[in-house]
């Protein structure tokens, strides 16, 4: 059977052509865009060289806090999405009644839209009137009720523990699935050597599911470094002087201003720094296909 | 040691529930508000709806919020991406994995890296400038295939490797083209993986909503996530309007998800886990 015959590559032409098209090209473009001083207000453009990349790494801009920002969001909330997700993970996979409603309703926050989870969160968070500060009032800790999202001490704290709440469904359902698909034997064999229920978690349960746990790591760095749709419905980068700012709120206000060479730089910046992140993602991703 | 286990056991489903809770509370908010008349839905608590449940939100968002044309939207856009998407995912993800050539092992890795990839949404304006697809449908649903391209070629590549070959021999040598092979073999086939990637195209472009936002000017093109967004804008004060249209956007993802449930957690673990 020749291969090249039965298997021809313009099957696979559509996808990739769509692929590049809309999806790389403009990331390549836009590199070379960032070496010049595209704006909204010329139609002229003029290389500039690395002015673009100096404005963005020079320290008397704002850029450098929201470089910090983005990555202490993903830092942050990987960290605590991985840890919540496994004990959420732990106890939704022993012997508890309605197991699977209990799991259906911790997943469910994923599948709805981050930007209305961002509007409902705005109304529980409000200081005065919200669900949240109410909820501290009547039960007598006024200490408690604070301006979650409008004082600069607590809006970051606040928006990263909304996308907690959003995300960590997802990383528990992946570490279920890892953790149902450990032997049933090492347990058994564990059981006759006399090993409580934390020496079976420290030796069978967390080794085995490392790499799974390798895996939600990835998936939260990079949509971590992505988010937009959180911070934009919450907060949009306030309060004051980008309290809350990440990369690609940043994007999306140059771009409304017109300032197309930082946005495309920033934008740039971002796209080489996941080229090398996406390689080692995708290696991890594709290991278990290779063997079949 | 009897009772000691029995406690443990209470206490588990207790902590269950008590997560749950907090997962279950933000959308019984919005479902209680979206039937309470202005005033009281002011408030924003768990109070249960006052009688006459106010089912009139629900008529007076649709009309105030055009949520007819936005819903039209918003099923066009996920209608057209799901087709290409998964259509075209279907034939790259069969060929890259049934000829695996050192080319085309490059070309799954790099329409797979497409899952890490961010877009450069700025510089993207010049390619749709470019094709003449600013402001159009079209341009919105090829935006949107392009994203969910990566993901979903990914998860149908997993699970071509799961269908025979000999299958394929067998129809070759009974005279099958390349053509009859894959639509009359093996996209049958495929069944299991393409109801996930349609489920899971489906839910990922009815949420999208940045396209738009850098794309689309005219408020008539919105789909419902961004025009639910420019509602609440608008209509802040009325927050069982906006909680009814907040409802109403979640809807059709809210049933998805009831229906398609094993398809969706299937496809968002894929590859995640070694099976």
């Amino acid at each position: 059977m020749n291969k090249n015959k039965t298997y021809p590559g313009y099957f696979a032409a559509g996808a990739l052509i769509i692929y590049f098209v809309f999806f790389f090209l403009p990331g390549l473009i836009g590199v070379g865009y960032s070496f010049t001083d595209w704006s909204a207000y010329s139609d002229q453009l003029h290389y500039v060289g690395f002015e673009n990349f100096k404005t963005v790494f020079s320290s008397d801009e704002n850029y450098m806090k929201i470089i910090t920002n983005t990555l202490s969001f993903t830092f942050i909330t990987t960290v605590l999405k991985n840890v919540i997700g496994l004990i959420l993970a732990l106890l939704l996979t022993k012997s508890i009644k309605l197991l699977n409603m209990h799991r259906g309703i911790v997943f469910m926050p994923s599948v709805l839209s981050t930007l209305i989870i961002g509007m409902i969160f705005k109304s529980i968070l409000d200081p005065k009137a919200g669900l949240l500060n109410s909820f501290f009032r009547s039960v007598g800790l006024e200490v408690l009720a604070k301006k979650w999202l409008v004082s600069s001490e607590l809006a970051f704290g606040s928006v990263m523990a909304v996308d907690i709440w959003r995300g960590v469904g997802y990383i528990m359902t992946i570490l279920i699935a890892g953790i149902l698909s450990i032997s049933s034997d090492y347990y058994e064999a564990a059981a006759i050597d006399g090993a409580g229920g934390w020496q079976k978690f420290r030796y069978i349960t967390f080794p085995l599911i490392l790499p799974t746990l390798a895996t939600t790591t990835v998936l939260n760095v990079i949509y971590g470094l992505k988010v937009f749709d959180m911070v934009y419905a919450l907060t949009n980068g306030g309060p004051g002087k980008a309290t809350t700012e990440v990369l690609y709120t940043a994007v999306f206000k140059k771009f409304g201003t017109g300032q197309y060479a930082i946005g495309t730089a920033l934008s740039s910046v971002m796209f080489v720094i996941m080229i090398f992140v996406g390689i080692y993602m995708i290696r991890i991703m594709t290991r278990n296909e290779v063997v079949e | 040691m009897k009772s000691k286990k029995i406690a443990l056991s209470v206490l588990r489903n207790i902590i269950a529930w008590i997560f749950s809770a907090i997962c279950l509370i933000p959308l019984l908010l919005i479902i209680f508000n979206s039937l309470k008349d202005k005033k009281s839905a002011a408030a924003m608590n768990l109070k249960l709806p006052a009688l006459p449940i106010q089912w009139e939100n629900f008529i007076k968002v649709i009309e105030k919020g055009k949520l007819a044309t936005s819903f039209a939207n918003s099923l066009i856009y996920s209608a057209g991406s799901v087709i290409l998407c998964v259509f075209f995912a279907a034939l790259a993800a069969y060929v890259l994995s049934r000829n695996q050539t050192k080319l085309n092992k490059f070309l799954y890795m790099f329409l797979v890296l497409g899952i890490t990839l961010p877009i450069n949404y700025v510089a993207l304006t010049k390619v749709l400038q470019f094709l003449h697809l600013n402001n159009t449908a079209a341009g919105i649903i090829l935006l949107y295939t392009s994203m969910q391209l990566p993901f979903m070629t990914f998860l149908i590549h997993g699970f071509v490797a799961k269908v025979p070959v000999e299958l394929d021999e067998a129809a070759v040598i009974d005279g099958c083209g390349p053509f009859g092979l894959f639509f009359l073999i093996v996209f049958p086939m495929l069944k299991p993986a393409v109801a996930t990637a349609t489920v899971l195209t489906f839910l990922n472009t009815w949420n999208e909503f940045v396209s738009p936002l850098y794309f689309l000017n005219r408020s008539e093109q919105w789909p419902m996530t961004l025009s639910v967004y420019n509602f609440f804008g608008m209509y802040f004060k009325d927050w069982n309007l906006v909680c009814a249209d907040i409802l109403l956007t979640s809807l059709p993802v809210l049933l998805v998800y009831l229906i398609g449930q094993k398809y969706i957690v299937s496809g968002m673990t894929a590859g995640a886990v070694k099976g």
